[in-house]
């Protein structure tokens, strides 16, 4: 009654040689999942050797205006993981500070998302005028476009719009910076000079071969701190050879390990992105924030796109003094408390969370008294008892070094 | 074997007889009662969240959906209430962790397990079809079964979007409008990739038909794997294994609704599904046309 079982006693050698099939499916994915990475990295571009200084040359004569493509950002700062609690710290300072009506569609509440973690940006822009960034999330994304006079950020998971208009100003100086340009600005052999003498005692620039970016060649310029308390280990840059447009940028530190900062384009076009691409109108429904002028510098920034994450907050501090300069230079202000971290014995729920945040950091003395070191992989911050903070990517000899001297003064 | 079987006959006859053996499969699982019970709660799945939606947005001060929590509940939730096509995205976006791959994975653990357990599947074999032929009819049926199960949510989504909430043209998740023909395109187009999210479930549920003679166990056995890598694919540790994991980039068919189309994860996702439905069908074929039928 069984007309397709097996039917002979040799067949039992054959029955397992069909599970040969399914073996081999998985080996050759294996293998191809291993493989194709390692060869597709394999050899580097083979471009003309050029110097440091033709490359910032490069760099500077760059006049890529067109262009879109897919940045991917990794920030591994090793700070543990606060995520839910850096969400209700800022929650509570927001609440205090009275800025009830913060969107989620604002920008400035947007990019201290890109501190941590993996991140895909979109990038497109059309000259000066019309730009677009996105931030890609699961099923969701979030955007900021600039089509002109027009500075919107579009949420969708929440289906809120934030709007401001950019400065007037901003695209007369673009186009005043495209005609005169040639008259004012230095050109881009003096802007490399100039730029390689401003660093040349701090800093060794170099050329460090080629690599793959994004499917185009690019060079690698590294630039080195030859300060020994930085705990910058090195910058690389990596240079497109046709356009001069950076295309990866990597932060790595002293310490070893994986980059602290690795940002760069998986792929990118220098096309003219689609027109509609930049045309944003509020969907119907959609909660709709106007946002004030003080955000243009959010904007601007984001525009740059270069900026130093957190300098712009630093600049705000009253009473901020830089010590020192270069690779080494230390931020120090007072925070006028006359104490440091909040402890137990100043009662209240600040206490308790002073205490829990001091379970973070190290303990150390010097002649300044004793204070607090918090360390990341590559700014580390010393919080005194006496209420001082000297903060900078220096190491933490480096951090009791500067509060010394300033004690002594 | 099997082939020997079959040598003597035609090659039209033999195609004739695969779609003559695919139709009755189909029709046959589709008049299962258990079939039809699976296909109404997967369309009821877009009535429950419609008319929740509705009703939130009724009765919610100032129209607006609550925008604090924009994060929590199904993806494109906050633009169903403007727009009735987001319910397509929204009730498959509810639907593909669970409810889909359950009822493929009773469909796909049926296939072969439920005709021994009945004692039908060597009636079935008497046929000169070969047991290669049957297996794949079971494949297509079940495959046949994905396209439908997510038809069956997205045109019922469809159905209570348009009487619940108003149409119309769309912005796409990355702020660009698109026309309301354009994006009933699309919401076919993630159909069928939903449907081909499915295929992988659908290869693993029917090999794991083939290694027992009870439905149920198969059944069991693989709505019980589903689970279980749903939630290995939600363990952080684990993220080294979670990309080959087959849920694991399911939810990137709403990638479609970005303007322009990003691609990387549903290539990775079709890419993944096709491995699986290659790695386990084989075995699937390799059980199936080795082991000695009794039942």
């Amino acid at each position: 009654m069984a007309p397709y079982a097996s039917d002979d006693t040799t067949s039992g050698r054959r029955k397992a040689v069909r599970y040969v099939v399914p073996a081999t499916v998985v080996g050759v994915a294996a293998a191809t999942i291993g493989l194709v990475p390692a060869l597709a990295d394999s050899g580097d571009p083979d471009l003309p050797k050029i110097t440091a200084q033709q490359l910032i040359e490069k760099i500077a004569a760059s006049d890529v205006e067109q262009l879109s493509g897919t940045v991917k950002i990794t920030t591994d700062l090793g700070l543990p993981d606060l995520g839910g609690l850096a969400g209700s710290l800022a929650s509570a300072g927001g609440g205090a500070g009275g800025s009830k009506d913060g969107s989620s569609a604002d920008p400035s509440a947007r990019l201290t998302e890109l501190a941590s973690g993996t991140h895909t940006l979109r990038i497109a822009a059309d000259g000066p005028d019309r730009q677009k960034v996105s931030l890609l999330e699961d099923a969701a994304e979030y955007s900021v476009i600039h089509d002109g006079t027009d500075v919107w950020g579009y949420d969708s998971a929440s289906n809120e719009v934030y709007h401001s208009t950019a400065p007037q100003g901003a695209d007369a100086h673009g186009k005043e910076h495209g005609k005169g340009g040639a008259e004012q600005a230095p050109t881009p052999k003096e802007f490399a000079d100039q730029a390689l003498k401003a660093v040349d005692g701090t800093t060794s620039v170099t050329v460090d071969g080629t690599v793959h970016v994004a499917g185009r060649d690019a060079y690698k310029l590294v630039v080195k701190p030859k300060d020994s308390a930085s705990t910058v280990g090195a910058i690389s840059i990596a240079v497109d050879a046709k356009t001069g447009l950076p295309l990866k940028f990597t932060l790595t530190p002293k310490s070893g390990g994986a980059a602290v900062v690795d940002a760069g384009f998986t792929q990118v076009h220098f096309a003219k992105p689609a027109a509609s691409t930049f045309d944003f109108t509020p969907p119907k429904g959609a909660k709709v924030t106007e946002g004030d002028d003080a955000d243009h510098s959010v904007a601007g920034k984001e525009k740059g796109g270069a900026a130093l994450p957190g300098a712009a907050g630093l600049g705000g501090l009253d009473g901020l003094n830089v010590l020192g300069d270069g690779w080494g230079s230390i931020a120090a202000f007072d925070t006028g408390s006359g104490s440091g971290l909040p402890s137990a014995s100043s009662g209240g729920d600040a206490g308790a969370f002073g205490d829990f945040l001091g379970s973070f950091g190290d303990k150390v003395t010097g002649t300044f008294g004793s204070g607090t070191v918090f360390k990341t992989r590559l700014v580390n911050a010393l919080i005194t008892d006496d209420g001082k903070v000297y903060a900078g990517a220096v190491t933490k000899d480096a951090l009791v070094k500067a509060a010394d001297t300033a004690a002594k003064k | 074997m099997s082939r020997a079987d079959i040598a003597g006959v035609g090659v039209r006859v033999r195609r004739s007889w695969s779609l003559g053996l695919f139709a009755g499969e189909f029709t046959v699982t589709l008049r299962r009662w258990r079939t039809l019970a699976l296909l109404a709660v997967l369309a009821a799945v877009p009535v429950l969240v419609g008319i929740a939606v509705k009703v939130e947005s009724d009765g919610g001060s100032g129209g607006g959906s609550g925008g604090g929590d924009g994060g929590a509940g199904p993806a494109f939730m906050a633009q169903v209430t403007n727009n009735g096509l987001f319910l397509v995205f929204t009730a498959l976006a509810a639907t593909l962790p669970f409810f889909l791959p359950m009822a493929v994975g009773v469909v796909a653990g049926d296939a072969i397990a439920g005709e021994a357990s009945a004692g039908t599947l060597r009636y079935l074999l008497v046929a000169p079809a070969g047991r290669t032929r049957l297996l794949l009819a079971k494949y297509v049926t079940t495959v046949a079964f994905c396209l439908l199960a997510t038809l069956v949510v997205a045109v019922s989504a469809l159905a209570v979007g348009a009487l619940l909430f108003p149409l119309g043209d769309l912005t796409t998740i990355s702020g660009t409008r698109i026309t309301f023909g354009e994006g009933l395109a699309r919401a076919l187009l993630i159909a069928l990739v939903v449907a081909a999210s499915l295929l992988g479930v659908a290869a693993l549920g029917l090999f794991v038909s083939t290694l027992t003679t009870s439905g149920i166990a198969a059944m069991a056995t693989t709505v019980g794997l589903l689970t279980t890598v749903q939630i290995v694919d939600q363990i952080p540790q684990l993220h080294a294994i979670q990309p080959y994991l087959f849920p694991h980039y399911w939810l990137s068919f709403a990638d479609l609704m970005r303007e322009p189309v990003y691609w990387d994860d549903l290539q990775k996702n079709l890419g993944l599904q096709a491995l699986y439905v290659a790695v386990f069908g084989s075995a699937a074929w390799a059980r199936f046309t080795a082991k000695d039928i009794t039942t």
